[in-house]
């Protein structure tokens, strides 16, 4: 082991060597051949690929109209539910870091925590109910005279935006508590009031802390398939695509053309965030 | 005084209103769980125990637990091992290409769920040519779970420092008894929060699962995937939900006795 | 220098995947299949029936391998089992696509493949020619529902038929009055129900507006609502993008459809006897009827896999399922027409078979069953191209919008 001692770059070699063969080689691997795919076609009626190298698939994905207007709906779903969850998530964690008493703080980390634990399915189902005709929210919104949404995207931002909410306290309630006491009591000695420390203080501290929240609610989003379709009404996302040709129109190059989209966006998306030092608070 | 009396109040009350919606769907299916309507029409007009007793006896949804159990405590092994290697190359050493791997580490969960598991799907099937079941799942799970442990123990690292590995060096202890003494039982409730949040993520995990399970092996969540849709068996999938939900107290709670900061906590999913 | 390596890295990666991803063109069927205009992949059909291996993987429609778990009552499997010592698994999916995807997998034994998944499966290597002398109950099966065109290449059976039922128009008989008897009630743009329709959500849901124009724009010529040239079918998919907004939602898994039914979010739409079946059983008011305009239908077919290690058991299943007692269980559940004539007599219910026109072989022509839509015309025509699944499934995208 003391060998290990004078070469530093044998332990670095040793301690990045497995992982990197995992995510680097096999896990990277299988992303590059899967759009590597999307360069070949499969004969629609056998269903076996052929390797005839052809931009056929991306060309139809950017001169079909309808796949444009998909993605732009999927970008926006996930913007919306980003920023509903960063609005719901703010209060709810502000006051769990600063405000609450600590073994209240702990019971309410354990109340936001135990949803995560209840099934996907169910819970999409739950809204599903809630949605239809004669549930929970119809009934709310006839009672003060409006017209249920039903099914459809608002019904869908708001349970992806559900599904979602405890990823985007988490981290925000972390960063938050990381925060000290004594600059928010700073600030008031200074003579800052409330709506003042939050705007001046509160807020720049939680920005990367909300940015890290924000990649798993628009990565989560930008691939969904299942809870749009289980209460999205008539409606597809970026997801239904990749997923009905996967599977249905048994067209994977096409698939992994439209599957490129959602990855070029987050990648875009991490380069940005990275700048934000949100990175570092993941 | 550091935030205001009315600020206060006022976020009490927005919380209150949150966490009540938060629990109204849980509620829902907790009441559904007793409603003897099959389609869970709303509202319910008679309730049984019925499909409680036929849940208990069920014996789908009893391996498919016992088979989520089992993938959750391999995949949480290998993200263990791995995540706790990189953050500690990450964060010991400085090197060409850090930013990489730390970016690296972040990809599959960043990456929408769905492009993980074609890619997987398609490398197991036709680059391998391997037969999809419970390995595969543990692998799929495991690269997505690596993340979670190395936030943990990377925000752990970064707050001990080297001084006291240094010091053990120094007293003459061997690289294998300074990590067993020293090391160890620094970064043990880290690794204890990630163990726990990788499991999480891996027992609700179904779209990755999905394409890398194959027809012979079902999780918990693809067993409820294939039973909402048959009209006898949608009760006791709802059932198995509110057991769920109810269980769940019981590890979270550990988790938050055990880790005791937020920090290990608020990393990752 | 950084991102240099990172490229030639990522290069060298791609042109390893390249190598190791599968390739080639599976038998002849680049000329796309014609009703026996194409060469299926060389396969051999078992020759002797041995003993059961102990286990079979099962692909069904739902409601077409019942083990009681959905009903105490209704159950077929269990005997099976019992009597074979083949202990089933079975996977239900919702849509002929969807099938054909998990065929492709090589993890299920048996399918029951309906004629548009049929030819499919065969043209890609994934079902094999089926020794029908194997199977005593076959010679029971109806003549015109053997050496069809969706069950047989060339004189050689791939499968035994299992039964044949109609996609029916149901509605909520206290939300929709009067009674529809026709499908104009779905596709009316001045629909008094816009909103609460519901559809398949399935490209081959297409053949259902062609087969509707074939009615009401016969000018447009359509003989084979799966036979569709470039005109025809942009007419039909028009029609379908403008019954988008009556929709509330496509509908692939028949729960969903009793759910949506029983709650009103859906009011009127095309459905299977079973759903309507299930729907009542819940004490929901629905009817169903045949409109005016016809019905398009499906013709299963119990399929072998190739890759099957359990074919022994695969052909006790495909006996099994067409006895008798086990065909008329499954037609009277599904609500469909057995394909065993001995069957009707065994039907709880005595009109079973007279509802559901079995035997008739007249009324069996009229039904417009499932067919992949393909190159080559299927009503014959040798002077247009007809458009092929791919077209119809990218068209159904856009449909949806």
């Amino acid at each position: 082991m003391s060998t290990l001692h004078r070469h530093p770059k044998a332990r670095l070699g040793l301690l990045l060597g497995p992982p990197m063969l995992w995510l680097g080689v096999a896990y990277l691997g299988a992303l590059a051949a899967l759009f590597v795919t999307a360069l070949w076609t499969q004969n629609g009626f056998t269903g076996l690929i052929e390797r005839q190298w052809t931009l056929d698939s991306f060309r139809t994905l950017f001169t079909v109209d309808v796949y444009r207007t998909i993605a732009l709906r999927t970008i926006g779903v996930a913007a919306l539910v980003t920023v509903i969850d960063a609005l719901v998530a703010f209060p709810i964690a502000l006051y769990m870091a600063k405000v609450a008493r600590p073994g209240l703080r702990r019971f309410l980390l354990v109340a936001v925590l135990m949803p995560l634990w209840a099934s996907y399915l169910v819970k999409a189902y739950a809204w599903r109910g809630m949605f239809s005709e004669g549930g929970l929210v119809s009934s709310a919104f006839e009672a003060v005279g409006l017209k249920s949404p039903g099914y459809g995207l608002t019904a869908t931002v708001v349970t992806l935006a559900y599904l979602w909410l405890p990823y985007m306290i988490l981290p925000i309630y972390a960063g938050l508590e990381r925060l000290p006491d004594s600059l928010l009591e700073a600030s008031a000695d200074l003579g800052g009031r409330s709506l003042q420390t939050l705007r001046r203080i509160i807020l720049p501290t939680v920005v990367p802390f909300v940015v890290a929240g924000s990649i798993f609610t628009f990565s989560l989003t930008l691939g969904d398939y299942i809870a749009v379709r289980i209460v999205g009404g008539t409606n597809q996302l970026l997801g239904n695509v990749v997923y009905d040709n996967v599977g249905s129109a048994n067209n994977l190059p096409f698939a992994a053309a439209v599957a490129t989209v959602p990855v070029v966006v987050m990648l875009g998306y991490l380069a940005v965030v990275r700048r934000t030092g949100a990175m570092e608070s993941l | 005084m550091t935030i205001s009396r009315p600020t206060r109040i006022v976020l009490r009350v927005l919380t209150v209103l949150i966490l009540a919606v938060v629990y109204v769907p849980l509620l829902l299916v907790l009441v559904n769980s007793f409603n003897l309507n099959k389609t869970f029409a709303w509202p319910p007009k008679e309730f049984t125990l019925e499909w409680w007793r036929r849940a208990a006896e069920s014996q789908g949804a009893l391996d498919a637990l016992w088979v989520s159990v089992r993938v959750g405590l391999a995949a949480t092994v290998v993200a263990l091992v791995l995540g706790t290697m990189i953050a500690f190359a990450l964060q010991r050493f400085d090197f060409y290409g850090r930013d990489t791997v730390s970016l690296l580490v972040i990809l599959p969960i960043a990456l929408p769920g769905i492009v993980t598991g074609i890619a997987l799907n398609n490398a197991f099937r036709t680059l391998f040519g391997w037969q999809l079941g419970f390995v595969t799942i543990v692998i799929a799970h495991a690269t997505f779970c690596i993340v979670t442990v190395f936030n943990n123990v990377i925000a752990r690292l970064r707050r001990t420092g080297v001084q006291l590995e240094q010091a053990s060096a120094d007293l003459g202890a061997s690289g294998f008894t300074t990590f067993r003494l020293v090391t160890f039982p620094l970064i043990r409730s880290a690794l204890l929060a990630g163990t726990l949040l990788t499991f999480a993520l891996s027992f609700d995990e179904i779209i990755v699962t999905t394409f890398t399970a194959g027809a012979s092996v079902q999780t918990l969540p693809i067993w409820i995937f294939n039973n909402l849709f048959r009209p006898n068996q949608a009760p006791i999938v709802n059932v198995v939900a509110a057991a769920l939900i109810v269980f769940s107290v019981i590890p979270v709670w550990l988790a938050q006795r055990l880790s005791g900061d937020a920090e290990s906590l608020g990393a990752g999913r | 220098m950084k991102k240099l390596s990172m490229a030639a890295s990522l290069a060298a990666l791609a042109l390893l995947a390249a190598c190791g991803t599968s390739g080639g063109s599976g038998g002849s069927a680049d000329q796309a299949a014609g009703t026996g205009g194409f060469t299926p992949p060389n396969l051999k059909k078992l020759d002797k029936l041995g003993t059961g291996e102990g286990k079979l993987s099962v692909l069904a429609w739902p409601g077409y391998a019942e083990d009681g778990s959905n009903d105490p009552k209704v159950d077929w499997v269990t005997p099976f089992e019992k009597q074979t010592g083949c202990q089933v698994t079975v996977k239900t999916f919702g849509t002929s696509d969807e099938a054909v995807t998990l065929m492709k997998t090589g993890q299920y034994d048996v399918v029951s493949a309906s004629g548009d998944a049929s030819l499919r499966l065969i043209a890609g290597g994934q079902v094999e020619p089926v020794n029908t002398d194997l199977i005593p109950n076959y010679a029971d099966i109806y003549p015109f529902l053997k050496n069809r065109p969706w069950n047989s290449v060339q004189g050689q059976m791939y499968g035994v038929p299992h039964g044949y039922g109609a996609n029916l128009l149901m509605w909520r008989t206290d939300k929709v009055k009067p009674a529809p008897t026709s499908w104009g009630a779905v596709f009316d743009p001045n629909s008094p129900y816009k909103g609460a329709v519901t559809a398949y959500d399935s490209p081959i849901y297409i053949a259902d507006a062609a087969m509707y124009l074939m009615a009401t724009k016969p000018d447009l010529g359509i003989k084979n609502p799966y036979a569709l040239d470039d005109k025809q079918f942009n007419a039909a998919v028009d029609l379908l993008k403008s019954q988008k907004t009556l929709i509330s939602e496509y509908w692939s898994d028949y729960l969903k459809e009793v759910q949506a039914f029983t709650s009103g979010n859906s009011v009127i739409g095309t459905t299977w006897q079973v759903i309507a079946n299930v729907a009542s059983g819940e004490k929901v008011p629905v009817q169903v009827t045949v409109p005016t305009e016809g019905v398009t239908g499906w013709s299963d077919t119990w399929m072998v896999s190739a890759t099957s290690k359990n074919k022994n058991c695969a052909y006790l299943w495909m006996n099994h399922i067409i006895s008798p007692e086990a065909n008329a269980a499954v037609a009277e559940y599904f609500g469909e027409s057995p394909a065993n004539g001995k069957a009707c007599a065994k039907t709880a219910d005595k009109n079973h078979c007279a509802t559901y026109h079995a035997g008739d072989a007249a009324y069996a022509e009229k039904i417009w069953y499932w067919t992949t839509p393909i190159e080559q015309c299927l009503d014959g025509r040798t002077d247009v191209k007809c458009t092929d699944y791919s077209k119809w499934t990218q068209a159904w995208t856009q449909i949806k919008g």
